[in-house]
This record gives C-alpha cells, structure tokens and sequence, in this order.
C-alpha cells in the first residue's frame, strides 16, 4: 500500500476542500470495505484519504409519512435493516440488504459507500483500468467474460455495476444529494451511474471533490416491489444477475411499473422494455413471462455470457411475481 | 488378534478406541492460544513481499534492484530468478524483499524493474487440437488389457460414449504457505513452518543453507491445512531463510492469499472421451478411454482409469499430457483419484441409464470388479449409503417428472485409497509424578492427529485422554512421516501403541514386587494399576508412578513394527441429493450421504470430521471451484476468494455420515482416512444432477451457465 495522507474531518465543507478536483489524488473513505482493498492491490494509489466518519450529519435515517424516506449517505446496512420505519415501508430494501451475505459487510458497508464501491471486474481489479484493453483489444469481450455486461457493452467498460441495492432504490425513484464546492445538488439515482467511454473517466457521475450524503427515497403507499437474485451460491458472493421490481397496480391491472436490473450492464440497467410489457396487463406468470422475454429483446451477450440472457428472463418474471 | 503382545484391544476392552472424543486443542485453538505459524512474531522480525512474474511465460533479461534497496525501511533483497531464467507461470516469484513493515516491503517489489521477452503461453488445455498444434501434448504409453475391439463389437453388447471433463483447482489453504525463520547462531537456523513434513524439511533446508541437519529445527505446532501442498520448503523457504541470514534478523515470509493460489499448487485437471460396454444384464465388458489433462509445465501422473472397478477384462486407455502454464501441479487430497473418479463413475452412470438400470443395482452387480477383495466392503457401504440416502423412496430413472422447474435427483459414486501407516517413532515417558508424554515428530495438518495420539497412550496405559501428554510439531523429536497419503495415523497409532505397551509394562515390572505379583499378572484401568482379576489388589495410577523414585519410565515405539496394527486398502461409497432449478442452472445440495470405511477407528468423532470436511470441499470443487485462466494474459483472472467460489454453510445441505466398524473392519487394524471421503463427491453430486435433469452436464464444476447449456442441447431448456 502506498504511503498517504489521512485526514478525518467533522463537516462536510471541509471534506469537499480535502478533496482534490482531480480524479486519483484523494479519495473519499465511508465503511472501507471496498477501498482499503484496491489500496492494498494498488488499483486505487490515492495521496490522501479523506474519512468521512466524523461528519455527524452525514448519517441517520428520516421517515416523512407520504412524502419520503431520506437517509445519510454514512447510515450502515445493519442499521437500516435495525429501522423500523425502514422494515415496515421499504420491505424491498430490506429484502435487497439481507441478501448480501456478508454480517461484516453489512455491519461496516454504508449505504452511501454501496453505491459508489468499484467495478468488480478482475480485469479492473487486476489493474487493466476501467477500459481494459490489451493491444487495443477490449479485454472483456475478447477474453474472459463470463460475468460480463449484456447491455451497454459495445465499449471496453463492459464489465457490470456491482451494488446489489441500487436497482432496488432507483426502482423505488430514489434522489441522491452531492455535496461540493458550489454547494448541494440532487439528482436522481440513476444519474449517478454512467458509463465510461475515456481514459480518467469514472463510472460514477460524482465529481472528484463531491461527496454523497444523502438517499432520498420517495415513501407512497401500495407500491408493490421485489428484488429477485439469481445466486449460484448462498454463502456470501455477488449475484450473478438480479431484478428490481417496482409495481403500481389498479385491482389486478398494472398502472405502472418499474424494472431495474443489475449485474447485467455497467450501470443499473433499466429495461423498458420490461415496463412497456407491464403497463395495462393483468397481474399473473404469462405477464411476468412476457416481461421477462421484453427485457432481453435487444441483449447483446459476449462470448462467454449468453447465459445470463436466460438468467434474467428468470429474474424478471420472478422480481414480478415476488412483488404481486 | 489378541495373541500378540501389542496387539489393539478387543471391542469390549475398549475405553476410548472409537469413541466420540472432542480434539484435545480444540480449546486452545478457539480460544486463539494455539499459535499458527501465521501468529508468530518475534523481536525485530522483518516482513517479506515478493514480486512475481506478469507473464505466463517469458525470458527475463535483466532484474534491476538499486531502486528498491534505496525504500525506506528495506533491509534484503534476494533474487530468486537470474536474467537468462524463464518463469512458467504468472505470479512465479522473481524476487524477495525484507523490510520492517509488511507495506514497505510490498512498496519495494514494485520498484524492482524486470525486462521479460515474452513468450508463447498456453492456459487452456480443455481443446486438446489447440494444445497439440502448440506443441505442448506428449503421449503417455498405450495401456492395454484383453480384447476391447472384439467386446465392443459384440452384438449383445450395449455401448455408451461420452466426454467428461475436471478442471484445475487449487487447495487455498486457510492458512497460507510460509515459514518464519530466524538463525539462532551462525549455522543454527529454526524454522516455524507451515508444513506437512516436520520431520524431513530440516535436511531441506541444511542442504540449501549448506549447514548440517541437526542444526535445523523445524517447528509446526499448529497448522491451517495443507492438503498436499505443504510438503516442501519451497523458493520461498530458501529465499528467506537467505534473507534472515543476510539481514541478521528473523523474518517472516508467508505468501499473500493471491500469490497462494497463483503458485503454491494445481490440482491437474482431466478431460477424457469414454467408451464403457456392458452386456444387457449390466456385467461390465470392455472400456475404452481417450484423456488428457494439465498439471502445468511438467507432465502430470496419468489418471487411473477405468477407476476402482479397475478389473474390466477388456480395456485400453490412452492418455495425452498437456504441458501449460497455469501453475506447478502439487497433490491435492488424493491425488489423481478425484479426476478418475469423476471421469469413470460418470460414463458408468450414463451406461446403466442406458442400460435402463438402477446405478445402484449396476455398481453392486460389477463390485467384484475392484480389486483386493473389497466388493463385498462396497456392496456393504452402498446398502448403507442407500439406506441412509433413502434410495428407494427417492431415486427414480434420468429426468424427475415432477412439474415445474425444481427437479430432484439422486447419484452415487464409490472410490478407494490406500493408506497404510507410514515410518513412525513414538517416544512415551512416564514420571514418578504420573505424568505421560508421548513425542513424535509428526505434525497435525487439523486432522485431529494430536488427539489420536492422546487416545492410543491412554487406552493403553488405562488413563483418561488429558493424562496425556502429547508433544509433536518440533524437528527435535523422534523422526516421524510426512503427513501426505492418508498415511499418519496408521502411522502414529501403531507406534504409539507399541511404546505404550512397553513403557507399561516397565511400570508393571517396577510395582509388581511390592503387591507381590509378578509383571505379568497386572493390568492398567481406570486409573489404576491393579491384577488382573483381582481388583482389591492395586495402587492408583499416581500411587504405582511414585514408586519410579527417580527413574522414569521411556520407551520408543516404532512402525512398522511387531504386530498387525494396521493395513491399507479402503473402500467408501457416496449419494449425493440435489435439486436443480432448470430455469437458472443453479444446483442446490440437499443432502451427501457418505458411508466410509477405514479399519479399526481411534478417535470416531475426528474421523466423522474428517468426513464432513472432505464433503463440504467435495461440495466446492463440485458445484464452484476453478482456477479461471485469462485467455489473453495467461494470468489467473480469480486469485481471491470473491472469485474463486468456496461453499459455504449454507451451500452444502445436510451431511450424512456413517463409519463402518465392527467384524469385517476393526480386524484390518488403522488405516488412513484423509483423503478416501474427498474423492467421490464430484462424479456424486454430477450424477444426480444428470439424474434430476435428464441429462448430463460433462464438466464440472456444475455452474448455471454448463447446466443451461446442457439443457439447451437436449432442448428442454424451460
């Protein structure tokens, strides 16, 4: 691990002027569950490390009744699952976190850390970069992909987005705060996530002087919602593609829907397609079916990943039917 | 058997002799007292980082470390690579860095400049056309037995080809390889060692060091594992202990978690395509096999196969070695047999399909088949194994029926081993205060061989377990066998019995004057010392070792030795239970069933254990494990334990154990049991799922994605 600096401020604004406006000189320390371990592998070489554990406002979680749920960015996995505010309106949250199956992870992972932890791709975690290539060969498509994208993966940065919690949350129409130099900023979830096309690009929309401090979660009444994962293991590991469901329904009609998936592309992959399939259709297996074959119309699997095609025709249908 | 004077004690005279015991470190292990070569730290110890090859294969021209000896806190460096050498395998270590801090060293190997010329690799042996056209396959010797053409032309012949395939794991041991060493005087070097070879590593490293064997001592008092990995003292042993000497420092060098799986060990893989032939009532005819397979840049040992029912009368096996660059291959818990395993008990699972035969009836049917008599052990274990797997209510013929995508299967699979005890030294002293310490220089990987030691000493001398003594993990003691081949406590019971014997009876000669008595008219039990017989007539067993004054009592017992103590030769049949979800792939284990022999059992709980262990890693290389090669670097892509997929609690199901004992196993005296369980998980749990889904996935391990894909070739993917 490279020598550096460490700084542990108590506000926010003075976190944002440790934070340096270039990507790779600082980075920002929440749970450390992801960071430590690319400085140990020397993927991540920062100067300086600025934690963001003493800034007393960046955590808790807030219940609006109606109007929404906000929770600050430091707020950890075990506490919201502790809440019982969260557990009782947000059961798809709750569902989402208790499926990483990692006590230590859950116990030290901020929500604000989940959504910015790195890719998990070996070429990435080996130190190839963002856009692995190999003599201007993309490494991914031309070599060992199988838990590659199969959506947004016609560039080199085709390896998928790791959080397991953020379709649940982009679903559920979730707003993230940023905080920087010109002051706070809300945008929606999904805006967060981006894919990288060059060299010094991330795959977050944070700049590198900017923090998360907050999830904004609108609360109302009957949404139905479930996240479905398809794991090849029960014991902690990523799964190998999962489905966020969001459903609003009139009697047994669908009036509106939301699908999110994850692990399938380099950002939360919202699929459309999915959604068109359900608006107006009665609830029951051959509409979730339908979804599910809609959500893979226009997948463009690798080599080695053709698979997970199938694995999220599987997800979808039973995100559906979960939430029904 | 009770004939001979150290014979084992009968089953009614037995107190602790396969009884359930708890492993007597057990507590000083959880409570974290138990001191693993990873906890030692001594007084200005220094950390060693090394640095290892990007490339699968290269030419190193030149190694420049002025940079990194300039490091702050950097205190050796030590080449284990010249210019001129080629490195085999990404992650091959090309040089070592001692510093004070485990980050200043790592810092340093990065400023260590190579210049590799790069060189043709291969890392994927599955295509064996490519690895040929590579230049990289050798054909092993043609094996041959009867008359295969003319038993697979017959016309009452039914015929089954197939293609199976096991790919390269690694062992990841929980604790990873490495020593701590620290010279102790100019030509006195000690070794803490993770190893599986405290007996033998010292002439190791005096031979590299260039000093003599008794002045190297070796210590492992506690080890997390090393499952044939562990035997030797590695680049990494003699690089060190280099850098102890040139720094005048100890150092502790114990590879990283990803360097371990990079370079510390392959198991080979096996791919074969199969013929097997049976005639129409199931009698097994002829066998025909095309393998290959990789253990690296070496050739591997060809696969034993057709395995266990070794005695087809008309056979061929044709074997091929692919020589890579994914590793150094190093035995792995029963080497060989899980690959031969695998690629036999799954193309006979597929014949009786074929034959349209209950696998159960068709392996008890060609159990004579195995050789040294052990078709009735088997046909025994599989009665058991089916009993407790509840056979009859759940097998059913390929493809569960059942609507909907969970579909059920049962499979089943048998293996055997050797494990006949290796050379063992025991040293039992008995004091005047009732003490009993028993030495050897064998070491316990986690197997539970301190406690069987502990139990084989008491049950002799009529003492509870804790009277005992046990004293092992240190070069200083009698020489004892590495603890590889399933062969160490047929190894160290034997021994131990044999002093125990002696040194009680030396205790037996020095009290029997006083209760006037000859020697041979007593007899050591609960607690006491008394005559046979005559139980009035006695001293506690305090009150008999007062009477020693100053002497003590010392005996060596050695094995081999007088007396069958122990044999070899072990059956062991396997069930495994699974349900498949046919619409994503994924296998679910729902109960393994094992029925195990492995002779007369000292200690029925470790053994249990070691069972339930061998399961739960049968279970991983199954359904998970893999050594995943990048295609275009020739590096390991899964270096961690992320990717490199372990089973955990949850992943396994229930664990069933039965151990044979009794008439028919006790006899055979001790025999090994490490590495027998592990063997027959594989072709177990793949021939259930064939059961379940219809259809055989040929390779393991049993991914979503190879489960799909065999799905969609029989077009009844959901």
């Amino acid at each position: 691990m490279q020598p550096f600096e460490y700084a542990s401020p108590t506000s926010r604004s003075e976190a944002v002027r440790l934070l340096s406006p270039r990507w790779g000189e600082t980075e920002a320390l929440a749970g450390g569950t992801d960071l430590l371990g690319l400085m140990k592998d020397y993927v991540c070489t920062p100067k300086r490390v600025v934690s963001l554990k003493r800034i007393a406002d960046l955590r808790g979680i807030h219940l609006v009744p109606g109007k929404e749920l906000r929770v600050g960015a430091m707020t950890t996995y075990r506490e919201l699952t502790e809440n019982e505010s969260v557990r009782r309106h947000f059961p798809v949250l709750i569902q989402a976190i208790e499926r990483i199956r990692s006590e230590q992870l859950r116990n030290m992972g901020s929500i604000g850390g989940g959504m910015l932890q790195r890719p998990r791709d070996w070429y990435f975690r080996l130190g190839y970069g963002l856009l692995p290539e190999k003599d201007g060969q993309a490494m991914i498509a031309n070599g060992d992909n199988r838990y590659a994208a199969i959506f947004g993966n016609s560039g080199s940065a085709s390896w998928v987005s790791p959080s397991t919690i953020a379709p649940a949350l982009i679903a559920l129409g979730a707003r993230a705060a940023l905080y920087g130099p010109r002051g706070l900023r809300v945008i929606d979830l999904d805006r967060l996530f981006t894919t990288p096309a060059q060299p010094g690009e991330r795959e977050h929309t944070l700049r590198p002087n900017e923090i998360l401090t907050e999830i904004i979660v609108p609360h109302r009444e009957g949404i139905r919602s479930a996240v479905y994962e398809v794991r090849q293991k029960e014991a902690s590991d990523y799964p190998l593609v999962l489905a966020a469901v969001t459903l609003e329904l009139r009697g047994r009609s669908i009036r509106s829907a939301r699908v999110i998936l994850g692990q399938v592309a380099p950002v939360p992959w919202p699929s459309h397609e999915a959604e068109s399939a359900l608006v107006g259709k009665t609830l029951n297996e051959e509409t979730a079916e339908a979804a599910g074959e809609a959500a893979v119309t226009h997948a463009t699997p690798l080599s080695m990943n053709r698979y997970k095609v199938q694995l999220t025709r599987v997800a979808v249908k039973r995100a559906i039917l979960e939430a029904a | 058997m009770a004939s001979c004077k150290y014979s084992w004690p009968a089953a009614n005279e037995r107190h602790l002799i396969g009884k359930r015991i708890s492993r007597i470190d057990g507590p000083a292990k959880s409570s974290g007292r138990a001191k693993y070569t990873l906890d030692i730290n001594l007084p200005g110890m220094l950390f060693v980082r090394s640095l290892g090859s990007p490339y699968a294969h290269a030419k190193i021209a030149s190694i420049d470390t002025s940079e990194a000896e300039k490091m702050p806190r950097v205190k050796g460096i030590q080449l284990m690579k010249r210019a001129g050498d080629e490195v085999q395998w990404a992650g091959d270590q090309v040089a070592a860095v001692a510093a004070e801090t485990e980050e200043a060293a790592e810092d340093a190997t990065r400023k260590i400049k190579v210049e590799y010329q790069e060189l043709p690799f291969l890392v994927n042996e599955a295509d064996l056309n490519h690895a040929k056209t590579a230049g990289r396959t050798r054909i092993a010797t043609q094996e041959k037995v009867g008359d295969p053409d003319k038993a697979f032309a017959d016309s009452d012949a039914v015929v089954h080809e197939g293609y199976y395939g096991i790919p390269v794991i690694v062992h990841c041991c929980l604790e990873p390889h490495g020593h701590v060493l620290q010279w102790t005087g100019p030509q006195n070097l000690r070794c803490y060692s993770s190893t599986q070879s405290v007996s033998t590593l010292p002439s190791v490293f005096a031979e590299a060091m260039n000093i003599p064997a008794n002045n190297v001592e070796v210590i492992s008092h506690y080890m997390g594992g090393g499952f044939g990995s562990k035997f030797s003292m590695d680049l990494w042993g003699s690089a060190g202990a280099q850098l102890a000497k040139q720094t005048g420092r100890p150092v502790k060098y114990l590879l990283q978690r990803a360097e371990e799986m990079e370079v510390a060990g392959c198991r080979p893989s096996g791919f074969a395509r199969i013929r097997a032939a049976a005639q129409k009532d199931g009698t097994l005819t002829a066998w025909e096999s095309d393998c290959w397979g990789t253990g690296g840049p070496s050739p591997s040992g060809v696969l034993p196969i057709p395995y266990v029912l070794t005695n087809i009368p008309n056979r061929v096996r044709n074997h091929t070695f692919v020589m890579t660059n994914i590793g150094p291959a190093r035995a792995w818990r029963a080497p060989n047999h899980p690959q031969a395993c695998l690629l036999t008990m799954s193309a006979l699972d597929d014949l009786a399909d074929k034959l349209k035969m209950d696998p159960l009836q068709f392996f008890m049917k060609n159990a004579d088949l195995a050789p040294e008599n052990l078709g009735k052990v088997y046909r025994e274990e599989l009665q058991k194994a089916a009993e407790l797997a509840e056979w009859s209510k759940y097998w059913h013929p390929r493809g569960d029926k059942t609507p909907g995508h969970l579909k059920r299967g049962l499979g089943l699979s048998i293996h055997t081993w050797g494990g006949r005890g290796h050379v063992s030294n025991c040293q039992v002293t008995i004091e005047a205060d009732g003490s009993v310490t028993c030495e050897l220089g064998s070491q316990d990987l986690g197997t539970g061989t301190r406690t069987v030691i502990a139990i084989v000493a008491a049950e002799t001398l009529g003492l509870p377990v804790d009277a005992v003594k046990v004293k092992i993990g240190d070069s200083r003691y009698p020489y004892d066998g590495s603890s590889g081949g399933s062969t160490t406590v047929g190894g160290v019971s034997p021994s131990t019995r044999r002093a125990a014997v002696d040194a009680r009876d030396q205790l037996f000669a020095a009290v029997a004057p006083g209760l006037g008595v000859s020697a041979g008219q007593l007899e050591a039990v609960g607690g006491r010392i008394q005559v046979q017989g005559d139980a009035s007539k006695s001293l506690t067993w305090k009150q008999a070792c007062r009477k020693l004054g100053a002497r003590k009592v010392q005996a060596v017992g050695k094995n081999p030795g007088e007396c069958m103590l122990g044999s070899s030769g072990v059956g062991g049949a396997q069930i495994a239970d699974v349900t498949v979800d046919t619409e994503t792939g994924v296998v679910k284990i729902n109960r393994m069933v094992a029925a195990q022999d492995c002779g007369l059992i000292i200690d029925m709980k470790t053994a249990e254990s070691q069972v339930y262990g061998a399961l739960i890693m049968g279970v991983g290389y199954s359904l998970f494990e893999e050594k995943v090669m990048d295609p275009l670097t020739g590096r390991m892509l899964n270096p961690n334990m992320e990717y490199y997929k372990f089973a955990g609690i949850g992943d396994v199901g229930e664990l069933v154990v039965h151990m044979m004992t009794g008439p028919g196993y006790d006899e055979r005296g001790v025999i090994g049991l490490g590495e027998p369980p592990v063997i027959s998980p594989g072709a177990a749990i793949s021939n259930a799922v064939a059961n379940a889904i219809g259809v055989r996935v040929p390779s393991l391990p049993l991914t979503p994605e190879r489960v799909l894909a065999a799905l969609e070739q029989k077009g009844e993917m959901a």
